[in-house]
Formats: C-alpha cells, structure tokens, sequence
C-alpha cells in the first residue's frame, strides 16, 4: 500500500504512509483535449468500481479569490504570481488530493506542478529555483502528458475556443497580436514541457484529434496501474 | 527578465532592516531610525511585513478561519513576500533610497521552520529576496519578551502563539513554547547571515544610537537628496524640541 513520497522533504506534519488511492495526473498545453479525456477516464473507472474525484485547475478555497482578483488587475510581479499559484496548489494538494488518496479514491488531476512550472518559467522565473518550490508536492503514481505540436494546437483553438489573453501570454507582450503571442508563448511552453518528460517521468500520449483513439492509448498506460482482477477481466470483455 | 538571487542584486540604494520577535521593541526602532534619516535628508521608503495588498486579504481570512497549514502559512507569506519586493523593496532602491523593513526574510525562516518547514527548502524559495545593507537583529529574553506583550496589548493571536502546532492548550504556554523555537532559530542564523545584535534589554535611546552609529558608517557615499519636503522639516522641529 502507500508507496507515496514527495520530491523534496514534503509536507510539515502529514505522511505518506497511509495514502491508499492513486494520483494519476494529465497535463498539456491549453486545448490539448485534456479536459475531455479526464471525463472519459472518470467514467470508465467509475465503471469499473473505482471511487474517482477529479480535480482541476479550479482554484483553492484558500488563494482562489485572491489569485482571480490578481489576475483582473495584472498588477502582480512575475515572482509573486509563481508563488501565489504554489499557494493555490499546496492547499489544493493538502485539502482535496490527500484526503481523498487517504480515503482510498483514485485521484484524476487535471494538471499537476508541470503546467504552473512551465508557466512561470517562460515568464522568467529561475527553473531550478521553481522546481525547488514545488519539492513540496507529491510524486503521483503516473503522469500523462498530452503532446500536441504547435500547428496542430492552432488549428483545435481556433475551431473551440479562440485565443485568450492568458493562454496567448498577452501578459508577456510577445508580439504584435493575439495570434503572434499565442504561437509565441505557446511554443514556448511546449518546450518547457518537453524539458520535464525526462526529469519527471511523463508518458507521453500523442493528442490527435481522434479522440477515441487517444482514449484507447490513455487507458492501456492507466491499467497497469489499478492492479485489480476483475478491471482486466471486464476490459478484456469489452 | 532573468530573476536575479539573492546577494545578486546590485541597486544604488540601501536596504536596512530589522528582526526579532515580538516584544523585541524591533518597530519603535526602526521608526526611530526612519525620523531621524529623513531628518538627514535622505529619502527613506518603509515597507513592513504582510503588507501587500492583494495577498493581505487572503492571509488575513487564512487566518480567521485558521484554514493556514504550516506548508500554506509559509507559501502565502512568501507571496507576500514577493509582492513587496517586486513593488516597494527593489523600485525604491532602484532609485537610490534607503529603504527600511520591518521583519524581513528571517522572520519566515524563524518562524516556519518552528513549523516544521525544511530549513533549506525555506532558504530555497527566498532567493529572490535583496540581501540587506545591514540586518538588525533585537535580541531579547523569553521572559522579558512576554512581560511586555502580556503587559502591553490585546490577545494573543492563535497563529503568533503556534497554537497551530498544538503544543499546548494554553494558549500564553504555547506562545511561551513557540517564540522558544523561533528565539532558537534566530540564533542560529545570526553567524549564517551576520546579522547586527543588538541588546534590546538596553534603553530604547541607548539601542537607538548604537542603531545609527552601525547605519552612518554603511552610509558613507550615499546622496542625500535636496529636497526636503514641507512635512518632514516640521516633524524634525519636533524632534528637536523634544
């Protein structure tokens, strides 16, 4: 049971040893679909008897407030939007996703540390010194990143949601419009996650459009995973 | 755009700041110190603890509904942290002044890792802290520290007394057992960060010069400005005749 450990000395106050479910975490770029998959998955294990609680990048009942407010009058430093995101997420970590692994539930993460690193690295904060902060978080059993290359994440967000000012950087002033900065800050956040896939042991999915087919490949890396025997037997029945 | 660490920084102006726990007389000062550089002519900018406006907000219903674990205590104030360094610490000494902090990064290195925080991990995080032109340090006694806060002031607050850590029900025990730790750690930092001791058991004037004295000699080769404004030359008349 447990097998949890954090990156760095973790937590003040709380173990590991008697976190019994599953972190299973999903990251990717804005519009990558995992959003989708998240749902898809939850139903799929629900299906299959387990008790899930998806978390996202909802914000924390403690910094939500606070961060929202920041962000509608930009006025917050680049170093102080970091570490107030790294608030966001340790009560986040310590309120929702430990008490439910505690509980026995497997725990779906919409994002994890990966993207809030990204982020505040491609807005200039030090890469070693943001991967220290969040030595605080725990090691989730898996991490599934969502790759999808830059022309094709163009083509999703222009047919879904169009560019916002947060997802195209427009805080970064990268270039002349919406479109620029977006290519700009989003290519520059695909290589900050490419960086990580070796360091923090992601696997990587190739986020096609076709969903089922991404899905098929999301469940075959999540199984092993939920050693159960009859899990394998109904989905090999499937 | 880089993010500079600490003792990496290099600005014209002066950052003087002062540490210790409560009861220390740290705050009457530094306010004394700030009169009396003003009345020199220099420009002066005071920045305190927990002052950010946007993350104040958040601290302060943190704390009401003591929702604050040792791990949010130490992130949130660090927020704040940043928020005075990147608005009133690093502009201010940009632009040549003195600027004057009450409690600094040792505060939360003090008081967090009393929490059980990892003492490297804390230090990690505050790099992008200025480091000091000088740190002042007001070292006081346990007991004679709680002699003037019970003395003095209204109740303790829960998060000040580590009630938190649950190191005892009593509320003036658990003060007791908690600024304890923090006076310990405090000690230990005085040769890692050669911060200035002063004795605050010393009279409130006699600290005061021994205050200047230290800051005179760090300020030599500093401008002071011309500009005197209108309300500082009447606060110094005061000063005078008092």
């Amino acid at each position: 049971m447990g097998g949890f450990g954090f990156y760095g000395k973790g937590l003040p106050g709380i173990g590991t040893d008697d976190l019994k479910g599953k972190l299973i975490v999903l990251e990717g770029t804005d519009g990558v679909g995992r959003s989708t998959h998240i749902g898809l998955l939850k139903l799929w294990l629900e299906n299959h008897g387990h008790a899930v609680v998806d978390t996202g990048m909802t914000r924390s009942a403690l910094a939500g407030e606070g961060l929202k407010n920041a962000k509608e009058g930009h006025t917050l430093g680049r170093i102080t939007m970091s570490l107030f995101y790294a608030t966001d997420f340790a009560d986040r970590l310590e309120n929702e996703i430990i008490p439910a692994l505690r509980a026995g539930f497997v725990v779906l993460t919409d994002r994890y540390i990966f993207s809030l690193m990204a982020r505040g690295i491609v807005r200039g904060a030090d890469p070693e010194w943001i991967r220290e902060v969040y030595e605080f978080a725990l090691k989730p059993d898996i991490t599934i990143y969502l790759r999808v290359n830059i022309e094709d994440l163009i083509t999703r967000v222009i047919q879904h949601t169009g560019f916002n000012y947060w997802e195209s950087g427009m805080d970064l002033h990268l270039g002349e419009d919406m479109y620029d900065s977006f290519v700009e800050y989003q290519t520059r956040l695909l290589a900050e996650f490419d960086r990580m896939v070796e360091p923090y042991k992601f696997h990587v999915i190739e986020a096609s459009p076709n969903i089922d087919q991404v899905f098929e490949t999301l469940k075959a890396t999540v199984e092993p995973l939920l050693d159960l025997p009859h899990l394998k037997s109904r989905t090999s029945a499937d | 755009m880089t993010m500079k660490m600490y003792g990496k920084h290099r600005f014209p102006g002066k950052l003087f700041i002062v540490e210790g726990i409560d009861g220390s007389g740290k705050s009457t000062q530094i306010a004394l110190l700030q009169k009396w550089l003003e009345s020199e002519g220099y420009v002066t900018f005071f920045s305190e603890w927990n002052s950010s406006p946007l993350v104040k907000e958040v601290t302060r219903r943190g704390k009401k509904k003591r929702a604050l674990t040792p791990m949010t205590f130490s992130l949130i104030h660090a927020t704040d942290f940043a928020d005075r360094t990147e608005h009133h610490i690093i502009p201010p000494l940009k632009a040549g002044a003195l600027v004057l902090a009450d409690r600094y990064i040792y505060t939360a290195f003090a008081r967090d890792v009393a929490r059980g925080v990892d003492p490297a991990w804390i230090r990690g995080m505050y790099q992008f802290a200025v480091k000091p032109t000088l740190a002042f340090y007001f070292r006081i006694s346990l007991d004679e520290a709680m002699k003037r806060i019970l003395g003095g002031r209204e109740a303790i607050k829960y998060y000040e007394a580590g009630m938190d850590l649950h190191l005892s029900e009593d509320i003036e025990e658990s003060f007791r057992l908690f600024q304890g730790r923090i006076i310990a750690e405090y000690e230990k930092m005085v040769t890692e960060y050669g911060l200035v001791v002063i004795d605050a058991s010393r009279s409130i004037e006699e600290q005061q010069v021994q205050m200047r004295e230290i800051v005179l000699e760090a300020l030599t080769g500093t401008k002071k400005t011309r500009i005197r404004k209108w309300v500082d030359l009447g606060s110094m008349v005061k000063v005078s005749r008092g």
